[in-house]
């Protein structure tokens, strides 16, 4: 079909960090020298061959990788249409994809000789992911989570502080993760000297969101193969829901070039987005520069950054990464948007149709799988990223419907 | 020449440092911020640095964070602080006054447009924290073509190749920020600023401001003792932010804390 299209993998982001006019390298002057450091680090050791052996070592040992595809046949029965296949995300170590970056990341600030990691969190499973590897590598770690977040992901906090990292509450702005992430920046311009800032989403200042990119692919080079190999073919379309979009490039970036293959990014329609209660840049922004990169945000008329809502922390953002916002304009990609309701009825679905729990963040692209199946043919397949699991939800569920745990 | 150029020479010719405090225009209320300027100018003040509020500062300890806050519970806008510049101009048409803050809301203004309303408005320079040279040559273009001076910071991990780019991209004057962390660090160190700027001076004839971790008279006359200029930013800040509910006593408790530096200094 469209096989004259020309080859995206490996042509951005350019030598400056953008992809097309997104991008880029916005931050205090400060940050300027200790970024160029990082790239040149993550550029020599994603060539090394002693630094690529741990971390594959790490991601099948410690990480329990290759994660499944799993065929949802009873769901995908029950939709009536495409056959519906879930990459289990869930399944990995700490309970999301976040451990593939972190593991990453925290092998580069060893190598970098940093002995402190700073992270931002908002749902709580970067800030696990991060105080994990901190815990394993015995490094000192601090992570930054909006006052907001910590209240409605409580076990999550919990979880970091028996790993042995600080939780900082942050209580300036709207107390969730993006000002956990100007609290983080706020750190590192401090304590640049000895601390790696691991941030968690493939947005920042250039070389983040192409490193966290490069860390998260694993995720879609081994669906790639994992499909073919049980399908016989490739996807016809990819759903990942967006809120930074890790989880979403990890398993877009390797299809990028497979023309054919349809991809759906789904951002957080939160109360819909004709109200001001959502969390969807791609959908319902415009582009402005926040967190060191331009990219669509959500902003009023005078440039400042508006309160997002999602019901997942995870979704709860802003911003988007970059790449994102260039596979929007070039149209390689669509960018969808679920509500808070069909979030959770997607959750309750899988729950108990395949008797997975998803995430809540996850659950936004089951929402979408779950409109876009029916109107496909049933010898089609869709492939999601199912990209953590819903035990961290519990309360959030449980209290959205009234019921006291 | 510009009236930074003009102050600059001015006080060299008198043996002077120039004294820049920041206030954030629309802190605590919008009314107040014209009389500030004026109490600023009147208690000793050379140029006025007046920050553009920001919903994300990322660059900004707790307390310029507040004054964003404050001035954000009133939407004061780029626009807004246009128009303040302009009143204090009706007034005063010789101190310079530079805007300080974010890229985002110029980014979503249009660079052409703000830099033509600024011009307008009568402001001198601009200083966008989290816009590198690297970054900034379009900005630059606009500003430049109106009349206006981009002022860049330098920091202490800025390495000579780097000052060497920033110096050149930059108008009015350089800014050294004198410890590595946000705005109200403590624990400036004399001596390693006094070797940074040897570094700056070895490539730049602009002059040269310090600031960050600037707290009071004594470190004020320290400090201008070897730079051109000094800013100081959080020191006042934390007055207004103490003031809050009396905005009326504002104007003289900054008076106060500028006087008391301007008499340091010019002493030093």
């Amino acid at each position: 079909m469209s096989t004259t299209a020309e080859k995206i993998i490996g042509t951005l982001p350019d030598a400056r960090g953008y992809f097309g006019p997104y991008g880029g390298l916005f931050v205090p002057e400060t940050l300027m020298e200790p970024l160029q450091e990082l790239r040149e680090a993550y550029e020599r050791y994603m060539q090394d061959e002693d630094f690529l052996h741990e971390l594959d070592e790490d991601l099948a040992n410690y990480v329990g990788r290759p994660s499944p595809i799993y065929h949802a046949r009873r769901w995908s029965e029950q939709l009536g249409g495409a056959q519906i296949y879930l990459k289990r995300e869930d399944l990995n170590h700490t309970g999301a994809h976040k451990v593939n970056n972190t593991i990453g990341q925290a092998l580069l600030a060893g190598r970098m000789g940093k002995t402190r990691i700073i992270a931002e969190t908002g749902a709580g499973q970067h800030g696990v992911a991060t105080a994990t590897v901190a815990a394993r590598l015995g490094l000192e770690c601090v992570v930054y989570m909006g006052a907001v977040d910590i209240a409605r992901q409580e076990t999550n906090v919990y979880r970091m502080r028996l790993l042995g990292a600080e939780v900082r509450a942050v209580s300036s702005g709207s107390k969730t993760l993006k000002d956990a992430l100007n609290e983080a920046m706020r750190d590192w311009v401090t304590n640049v000297d000895n601390t790696f800032y691991i941030i968690g989403t493939v947005a920042g200042p250039h070389p983040y969101p192409a490193m966290v990119r490069d860390f998260q692919t694993v995720i879609g080079r081994e669906a790639r193969e994992q499909m073919q190999r049980q399908t016989g073919r490739l996807p016809d379309a990819l759903v990942a829901c967006v809120g930074g979009g890790s989880n979403a490039i990890g398993l877009f970036y390797p299809f990028l070039d497979d023309q054919d293959v349809k991809i759906y990014g789904v951002e957080a329609a939160g109360d819909g987005l004709d109200t001001d209660l959502h969390a969807a840049p791609l959908c319902a922004g415009k582009p402005g520069v926040l967190h060191g990169n331009r990219t669509y945000l959500m902003e009023d008329t005078d440039g400042q950054i508006i309160e997002t809502h999602s019901i997942s922390a995870g979704l709860d953002y802003p911003g988007v990464g970059p790449e994102h916002a260039w596979l929007k304009d070039s149209g390689r990609a669509n960018y969808v948007a679920v509500t808070d309701d069909e979030a959770l009825a997607a959750f309750h679905d899988l729950t108990r149709i395949e008797g997975i729990i998803p995430a809540l963040e996850s659950s936004h692209a089951l929402a979408y799988a779950k409109k876009l199946a029916p109107e496909m043919k049933r010898d089609q397949t869709i492939l999601i990223n199912l990209s953590g699991r819903g035990d961290k939800d519990m309360h959030t569920v449980a209290a959205r419907e009234g019921i006291e745990i | 020449m510009s009236r930074l150029e003009a102050r600059f020479s001015q006080l060299k010719a008198t043996g002077k440092k120039a004294l820049i405090p920041f206030i954030t225009a629309g802190d605590p209320i919008p009314d107040i911020t014209v009389d500030l300027m004026r109490d600023l100018v009147s208690a000793g003040a050379d140029v006025i640095e007046l920050g553009v509020p920001f919903s994300d500062p990322m660059a900004d300890g707790p307390v310029i964070q507040g004054a964003s806050e404050r001035a954000l519970d009133h939407r004061v806008s780029l626009r807004d602080v246009m128009r303040m510049v302009s009143r204090f101009r009706e007034l005063d048409n010789e101190t310079p006054v530079v805007l300080m803050g974010y890229l985002n809301p110029i980014e979503i203004m249009g660079y052409e447009t703000f830099a033509a309303q600024a011009a307008e408005a009568g402001v001198d320079g601009i200083l966008v924290v989290d816009l590198p040279p690297e970054e900034g040559a379009e900005l630059l273009e606009a500003v430049k073509g109106r009349g206006l001076d981009q002022i860049y910071l330098i920091a202490p991990t800025s390495t000579p190749e780097r000052i060497k780019t920033i110096c050149d991209a930059a108008g009015g004057f350089v800014y050294y920020v004198s410890v590595k962390g946000v705005t109200g660090a403590s624990h400036l160190d004399l001596q390693t600023v006094e070797s940074k700027l040897r570094d700056i001076r070895a490539v730049t004839n602009l002059p040269v401001g310090v600031g960050f971790g600037i707290k009071d008279a004594q470190t004020a006359a320290a400090v201008s003792r070897l730079a051109d200029a000094v800013v100081v930013g959080s020191a006042l800040v934390s007055r207004v932010e103490a003031l809050a509910e009396e905005p009326e006593k504002i104007g003289s408790a900054l008076g106060e804390v500028i006087a008391s530096m301007r008499q340091a200094m010019d002493e030093a």
